[in-house]
């Protein structure tokens, strides 16, 4: 536990009479990647849009590094170090896909009074950029209009927006949908690395890519944690195969 | 449309611009000199409608605003300095835009629209019928600024070609600061909050302030045009703050196609053209230009600014955007 850099604290979140999280507790570690299942509506999503700060939870407390960051916005989280990428993919389609990393990679360099110097010319934000496009597996599509890539490719942005802007923290919200089984291994082979020095939870509802890489599951029912711990007790575990794993293996 | 012929169009616009008091009457040329006060005001609109996607129908508060600032601040019977009324007329404006920027920001889409409106009228309210705004027919600025700088006279207003080419010079220098602007990183700040602010936000930009600051510098520049109207015609009316006038500069801005600075000027040249010609043939010429507006809209959808590329689809010119 002395590496935990972000951790969700009995975190709980209702939406009018729906309670879409229940004191969920998850800790994540630096070097490990933590991933998050459940079935449809669970409450995964919830629980990344708390903790990226993109919703305030109704309970519960965040706490980054045993810095309470619960009252923080997303964009103040963002340069906490606290990185995310969407389940419906959150781009700029009228971009380059150059341009979409590199507006991440600018927002650690800001320079607001530059007025009158060319930012596509910005060389420490254009190479940040052009670095996480390769990192992304996306290397070759700089010059592309995003809205014009394919899902899977739009995917790979997505994490590529991530990682420009030099998080310590991923929270990723299904990033291998809709992803070719080429790309799908590419991207498994990416989050082995990236999470050696960053602290990472994945949702994913692809089996083989989470226990491929998970250190440690959670699993969510209905807004609250069914069970936690390491892949090989999650994999036996009875309750979780009532729960989910079962009819996991019609979809 | 391959972007050398675009410059040379642009240079030679300038041109004519430039030759144009040697060739116009007197009545042109304060016509164009019009023009181009409007242009430096619809630019400014442009900066928020087009690039940040703030659709602002309270701009002609900060046109108004600077206008009443010259007009309030100048010696009755004597020459104001120019470079303190322009400095005071356009810092009343920004001023004035930082504040209700405070404001209005905070709300999004049709409730912008709605208070950027509200505030503009208050500012209406405030001149046509307060004490401030002196009396609800205006205020005559009887004595054009005077240009001296440490005892040194560049220039003269009283002459109206020189006013021309000082109303001309401050255009191009708003445009070329706004395209300086637009390419800067704070530029594609904005663009990037016009395209998607929720992902701006996330990926760690303070969203607000950044709006804040395009809501500044686009009511700064409106107060460049206010305060030159102000100069040319040597009257201010509340109605400058109207919204009819706020009105105006987004049907420019529309008309000449969003996303570009040439467009916005294009916009004005075309709209206060019309609005010439049709109120030479009729006291109804609101109908005929709502007529235009409508068509150009349907037909044309990018805008005066899109008609190059349309007119050259046909033609290849080696630059792919599909
Ligand atoms: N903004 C919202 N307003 C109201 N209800 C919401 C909102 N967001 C989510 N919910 C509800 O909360 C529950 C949990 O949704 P959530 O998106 O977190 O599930 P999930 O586990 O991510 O599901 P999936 O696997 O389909 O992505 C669902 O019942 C959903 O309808
Ligand atoms: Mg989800």
């Amino acid at each position: 536990m002395s590496e935990a850099m972000l951790v969700a604290d009995r975190l709980t979140r209702h939406f009018g009479g729906l309670t879409a999280n229940l004191e969920v507790c998850i800790t994540l570690e630096r070097g490990k990647l933590h991933a998050l299942l459940g079935p449809n509506g669970a409450g995964k999503s919830t629980c990344i849009n708390m903790l990226s700060g993109d919703l305030p939870p109704s309970a519960g407390r965040i706490l980054l590094e045993g810095q309470d960051v619960t009252g923080l916005d997303s964009a103040e989280r963002s340069h906490r170090g606290i990185g995310r990428s969407y389940q419906r993919t959150n781009i700029f389609p009228q971009f380059t896909v150059l341009e979409n990393c590199r507006l991440a990679a600018q927002s650690r360099r800001p320079r607001p009074w530059r007025i009158f110097t060319d930012a596509m010319k910005t060389r420490d934000t254009v190479e940040r950029a052009r670095a996480a496009i390769v990192e992304a597996g996306l290397g070759g599509r700089e010059q592309r209009k995003a809205g014009l890539l394919s899902h899977g490719e739009q995917r790979q942005l997505e994490i590529a927006m991530v990682l420009a802007t030099d998080a310590r923290v991923l929270l990723l919200d299904e990033p291998l949908a809709g992803m070719g089984s080429e790309e799908s291994a590419q991207m498994v082979e990416l989050l082995r690395e990236l999470k050696q020095n960053r602290a990472i939870l994945l949702v994913e509802h692809d089996m083989d890519a989470v226990f491929a890489v998970a250190d440690t599951i959670t699993v969510m029912v209905e807004g609250s944690v069914l069970e936690s711990g390491p892949p090989e007790q999650i994999r036996n575990s009875e309750e979780v195969q009532a729960a989910y794993l079962g009819e996991e293996e019609h979809g | 449309m391959n972007s050398g012929v675009v410059t040379l169009f642009k240079l030679a616009v300038l041109a004519g611009l430039m030759l144009f008091p040697a060739i116009g009457s007197s009545f042109y040329v304060e016509l164009v000199a019009k023009i181009l006060v409007m242009a430096i005001f619809a630019m400014s609109l442009a900066l928020l409608v087009g690039f940040t996607g703030l659709v602002s129908l309270g701009h002609a508060a900060y046109f108004g605003i600077a206008a009443y600032t010259v007009a309030l601040i100048a010696p009755e019977y004597e020459a104001a300095n120019l470079w303190f009324v322009l400095a005071a007329s356009v810092l009343a404006a920004g001023a004035a835009a930082f504040f209700v920027g405070l404001f209005v920001l905070r709300t999004k889409g049709i409730y912008f629209i709605m208070v950027t409106l509200a505030f503009a009228q208050m500012a209406y309210y405030i001149f046509h019928d307060t004490a401030l705004g002196r009396s609800s027919d205006g205020i005559y600025l009887n004595v054009k600024p005077d240009a001296s700088l440490f005892g040194w006279t560049p220039f003269s207003l009283d002459d109206p070609a020189q006013l021309y080419y000082f109303i001309l010079a401050a255009m191009a220098a708003v445009f070329v600061l706004l395209s300086f602007v637009l390419r800067s990183p704070f530029g594609r700040v904005l663009a990037g909050i016009h395209s998607n602010e929720h992902r701006m936000k996330s990926l760690g930009y303070a969203t607000f302030r950044y709006k804040l600051a395009a809501f500044t510098l686009a009511g700064a520049l409106a107060g460049v045009a206010g305060f030159l109207y102000a100069v040319l015609f040597g009257f201010v009316t509340p109605e400058y703050l109207s919204w009819h006038q706020s009105g105006n500069v987004l049907l420019m801005v529309i008309l000449g196609g969003l996303g570009s600075l040439a467009g916005a000027v294009a916009g004005a040249f075309a709209f206060i053209g019309l609005q010439e010609m049709f109120s030479d043939w009729t006291k109804h010429w609101q109908l005929l230009m709502g007529l235009v507006i409508v068509a150009a809209v349907l037909f044309m959808p990018t805008g005066l600014a899109g008609l190059p590329r349309r007119i050259f689809r046909t033609v290849n010119w080696g630059e792919d955007d599909e």
